[in-house]
């Protein structure tokens, strides 16, 4: 029995021992373990995100292009979904399929049980409408109030950009966002999007396991309230922008206008375009996919991303370079016989009398007067690659071949050729100014946005600077001078005199040369036209110009791409931009009509469908 | 022989104070669990708090009527009241009321009374007025199977009920028949067979390939494991010839467990079961279906830390997280508002009682009380380990009661009824020949 009796010590050690162990589990759980805690405040603290409204967007003159409108994010929290639940019912109500209902539960169900996710995201306010009479019937949903970005005027889609959602990458590299936020993608919408996106607030709420609020966390002491991004205020005129929108329809192309006396973007028209609002809510991704498969590449910005060589209106420079080298005076003369010619090599011109002065070479664009005035800048020094480095400094004092800068996103820099170019390309020390010499009517390597050729002419308006250009002029009221410091004045370094005698060849362009197609009676219009090789089909028709001619209040640049001569196509709509932007009248209807018929994309396609069928 | 006076004096009120506390701390935590702004009244009787105080009432007097009854009441009639609570068991299963998938209340009025809750003391006091019997002897076969009989049947027809958790309940006994003399080695083959059952749902999910393009499932290569660990011993041992037939003994033994287990886990537990088991051993990972309980329930412990969040101000338990938890999961209320501090104390409590149990035990001049006593504090002990166990995951989620603690009557009742039977047999110790 004494055994026995002892046996009362191991039941009691096997009580302390199972005691201590759940002490030393509490111990390690309560005490050493801290992740515990952190999970009851995942548990109980939902933070409620207040998403604050974008800032709004005006053109020049306070007409707005961009507002938001209410748009709904339909939730879903999978632990409310009944057993019963009228799946036919709710796909028809918010028009999906079954088979799509199923997988959106399936994915809910894979981020969370218990936590509320997206269901179906930025219905819009017409849809929602329907729906919310009948969401009480469908337990597990509710609805979340966001913010959609809508164009009013359905212009400048380019410019404008556009906002979605931000993708994961960009919220590991930025503190600021988070899953669901939207986010500036392109355009203005992505330059200035840390003024235009305002701020985030959150509201921390108690909630228990059925995710019903027990109200403020704290009494709110952690809770913010959203702050609205700031009102941005654009240079373009809206007016304009669709004026130049309408102009270039069924046609690819663009057109940049400037105020020279400023740098303020007036428009920047891209075509084909699309309507800025295809790229919101629900239809964006279709709508994206649909337009980036689209032949005619509306999502090109040509504004901004088009490379194309300038063309004779780059006479105009040539013929400033040499005035400032002092290779040539107003009076130089030389000779053209249907063109020029320098032992093998010739290169044509057109039909016009000669010998021809530096005013009358810019009238009629005479490619043999700046084959000379080229070789001429160039062989001035020692050697071709002193001559070329002096002549591409001066290139690129007017902007070309640079970044001007602007603010918006993927700007491209164009190309002038470094002298180093030359020397791979043709070896060094074996290269002249006549090799090169088809820089001297704007062909060969070179490569300019029409954003650049725009700030060319305005350094040609200002008579020899250009401010740096902007399409922002205001944020939040404040002056984008104020603001932006990149804002600057830049001097092509030629002197006004030599732009005194390019500007009065360039006004006779105009009157009685090559541009006339850009005349107005009223408006002392200067330009010049151009006409781009392209060894991919039909010329692109290019044209430069601004006005008044004594204190110019717009330049501008026109591609039309395959438009042939720059006085069929590009010259007329740039005199209508000009009409319409200074005296907000057309004169010239006739000429108005034709550019809106116009029409070089359709036709071409009728023709060849014409050729093949036959 | 002394002069008997009245049993107020003769009482234990050391260890009716450790109940009264228990019985206290339950209440109080009660109503933390379950508390609503809109009925801030602990004595509102249309919440759990107010009906848990009925049920302290009632089982106060319970306690009392208890210790009024002459001792040898329950001696006398121990079998009487075993056969009456197996009838109840049986007719439970055929008129009872179904609760989460289990048959086991009566439904009286508004009122349910859940007969298994007192089968463990009546299966007690039928088990110790067996092993009391003059010229019994453990280890004697006939003894062990009448005793392992009255132990296994209420647990069988409790089984029947579809209350898995409070018929394991009934294992607790082998620790009285320890006492008694049950041998040693059986309580170690027990947990042996409890290791073999572990490593079998360990290896049993996946199949193993082995060489020459033979694949077996996770049962047989369990087995061939042992056979191969039993040839080792074998061949280290010097005395071959004596231990062959032991280790031979024990390799069928095994094998015979682990298909058993196999068999059972997949063909005869439900799934939900064998799921639960599986989540413990964490062999499957599930926060949001079976894991989700404990998952909550450590969360809710966890969040405490040391000193606790305070009263009422546990957010795990305001808000519903953890399931059950006035019942089953009540120990997470106390590990979250009273933090270490507070579990600790709730243990010390439960350790106090149980081995102050062990000490009257000792001192108990008859083998029916001091039997009896053993089975308390087993009971006692079994439900202590697995609901506490549970709630900081060391045990699977077995749905029985905190003694003392978990919102109920019938389990507070059975408990009082249990407790305070012991008492009234230690207070008339004395009396006894």
């Amino acid at each position: 029995m004494r055994n026995l009796e002892s046996r009362r010590f191991i039941i009691a050690l096997i009580f302390v021992g199972v005691g201590v162990i759940f002490l030393i589990r509490l111990f390690y759980v309560q005490v050493l373990d801290d992740h515990y805690k952190l999970d009851a405040n995942n548990n109980v603290l939902r933070t409620i995100v207040k998403y604050p409204s974008r800032g709004l967007i005006y053109d020049r003159n306070g007409e707005l292009l961009v507002f938001n409108e209410a748009a709904y994010d339909l939730m879903f929290i999978p632990k409310q979904l009944p057993e019963k639940f009228d799946t036919t019912g709710f796909c028809q109500l918010l028009e999906i399929s079954e088979e799509h209902f199923i997988q959106k539960v399936i994915k809910a169900k894979a981020f969370s049980y218990y936590k509320a996710s997206v269901f179906e995201k930025e219905i819009s306010a017409l849809s929602y409408a329907k729906i919310q009479e009948q969401l009480f019937n469908y337990p597990g949903f509710y609805v979340q109030t966001r913010t959609l970005r809508t164009y009013p005027k359905k212009t400048a889609a380019h410019v404008l950009g556009y906002v979605g959602e931000v993708n994961p990458s960009t919220i590991e590299k930025n503190d600021y966002y988070s899953s669901g936020d939207y986010i500036g993608i392109s355009g203005i919408e992505k330059e200035y999007e840390e003024s235009l996106r305002g701020k985030r607030g959150v509201e921390i709420q108690m909630v228990d396991v059925f995710n019903r609020s027990k109200g403020k966390f704290m009494d709110g002491a952690y809770d913010s309230t959203a702050v609205s991004g700031s009102n941005l205020q654009l240079t373009i005129d809206a007016k304009l922008q669709q004026y130049g929108e309408e102009l270039m329809q069924n046609k690819k192309g663009s057109i940049v206008a400037i105020d020279p006396s400023t740098g303020e973007i007036l428009a920047l028209v891209t075509m084909p375009t699309y309507d800025p609002n295809l790229l919101v809510g629900r239809a964006r991704s279709k709508n994206y996919q649909a337009l980036s498969l689209d032949t005619l590449n509306p999502l090109f910005n040509r504004a901004l991303m088009a490379k194309y060589p300038p063309g004779s209106t780059f006479k105009s420079i040539n013929a400033l370079i040499g005035l400032q080298e002092e290779v040539l005076t107003p009076n130089t003369l030389y000779s053209c016989n249907h063109g020029y010619r320098s032992g093998n090599f010739r290169m044509g011109c057109h039909g016009h009398r000669s010998p021809v002065n530096l005013e009358f070479s810019i009238q009629t664009s005479c490619n043999s007067y700046y084959s000379n005035v080229f070789r001429s800048i160039i062989d001035n020094y020692p050697t071709a690659e002193e001559g070329y480095a002096v002549w591409r400094d001066y290139v690129t004092n007017f902007g070309l071949g640079e970044k001007t800068n602007i603010d918006l996103p993927n700007e491209l820099t164009g190309f002038v050729p470094k002298p180093e170019y030359y020397d791979r390309y043709y070896r060094k020390g074996s290269w002249s100014s006549l090799t090169i010499v088809s820089l001297a009517i704007g062909q060969g390597e070179l490569g300019f946005t029409p954003m650049q050729m725009a700030n060319m002419v305005s350094a040609i308006a200002n008579r020899g600077y250009y401010i740096t250009p902007h399409i922002a002029k205001q944020v939040n009221n404040q002056p984008i001078t104020q603001i932006d410091t990149g804002i600057i004045k830049n001097e092509t370094g030629i002197a006004k005199e030599h732009f005194d005698k390019v500007v009065d060849a360039m006004y006779l362009v105009v009157q009685q040369g090559t541009g006339t197609s850009a005349r107005i009676d009223s408006i002392e219009v200067c330009g010049k036209t151009g006409t781009v090789q392209n060894p991919h089909g039909d010329d692109h028709s290019t044209f430069i110009a601004f006005a008044p001619k004594d204190d110019p209040k717009i330049a501008i640049s026109v591609y039309v791409e395959n438009g042939y001569w720059g006085s069929r196509w590009a010259a007329p709509i740039a005199g209508l931009m000009i009409e319409k932007y200074l005296s907000d009248t057309i004169t010239r209807p006739y000429i108005e009509k034709r550019m809106l018929e116009g029409d070089l994309i359709h036709i071409k396609k009728q023709i060849s469908q014409a050729n093949a069928t036959e | 022989m002394r002069q008997s006076r009245s049993w107020i004096d003769h009482v234990d009120w050391l260890l009716i104070g450790l109940f009264a506390i228990l019985v206290f701390a339950g209440w109080l935590n009660i109503y933390a669990a379950v508390y609503n702004e809109d009925f801030q009244s602990i004595f509102d009787t249309s919440q759990r708090y107010g009906k848990q105080l009925l049920w302290i009432g009632t089982a106060a007097v319970l306690a009392i009527v208890i210790l009024l009854i002459d001792e040898r009441f329950f001696s006398t009639f121990g079998y009487i009241i075993y056969g009456i609570v197996l009838l109840l068991l049986l007719l439970v299963i055929v008129i009872g009321a179904e609760t989460k998938g289990a048959t086991s209340w009566f439904a009286i009025g508004g009122f349910k009374i859940q007969p298994s809750e007192f089968s463990k003391f009546a299966t007690n006091l039928a088990l110790a007025k067996y092993l009391s019997t003059l010229n019994i002897k453990m280890k004697q076969l006939k003894t062990k199977a009448i005793a392992i009989l009255i132990i296994v049947l209420p647990a069988v027809l409790i089984l029947l009920q579809n209350d898995t958790g409070s018929a394991l309940v009934y294992g607790a006994f082998i620790l009285v028949l320890y006492r008694e003399g049950l041998s040693g080695s059986i309580l170690l083959v027990g947990v042996f067979a409890a290791f073999l059952f572990i490593m079998t749902l360990f290896f049993q999910a996946d199949s193993y390939q082995l060489p020459f393009n033979i694949s077996i499932d996770g049962s047989t290569f369990l087995a061939i494991l042992i056979f191969a660990v039993l040839t080792l011993i074998y061949y280290s041992n010097r005395k071959k010839k004596q231990i062959i037939i032991f280790l031979s003994i024990i390799f069928i033994a095994s094998v015979g467990l682990i298909k058993s287990v196999d068999y059972v886990f997949t063909n005869v537990l439900e799934p939900h079961q064998s799921k639960r088991i599986n989540v413990l051993l964490g062999l499957e990972s599930d926060p949001k279906g079976a894991g989700y309980n404990v998952n909550q329930s450590l969360i809710a412990i966890g969040s405490g830390g040391f000193s606790g969040k305070g009263y009422l101000q546990g957010t795990q338990t305001k808000y519903d997280f953890v399931p059950e938890q006035s019942t089953d999961f009540i120990f997470c209320t106390i590990g979250e508002e009273w933090g270490f501090l507070g579990s600790f104390f709730v243990i010390a409590v439960f350790m106090a009682l149980l081995l102050r149990i062990l000490f009257l035990c000792a001192r108990q001049r008859s083998n029916f009380a001091r039997i009896y006593g053993y089975g308390v504090a087993s009971i006692l002990f079994f439900h202590f380990a697995i609901n506490i166990g549970m709630t900081i995951g060391l045990a699977p989620v077995i749905g029985i009661p905190l003694p003392f603690f978990s919102y109920g009557g019938s389990s507070l009742w059975a408990f009082t009824i249990l407790l305070f039977v012991f008492i009234k047999m230690d207070a008339d110790r004395l009396e006894v020949l």
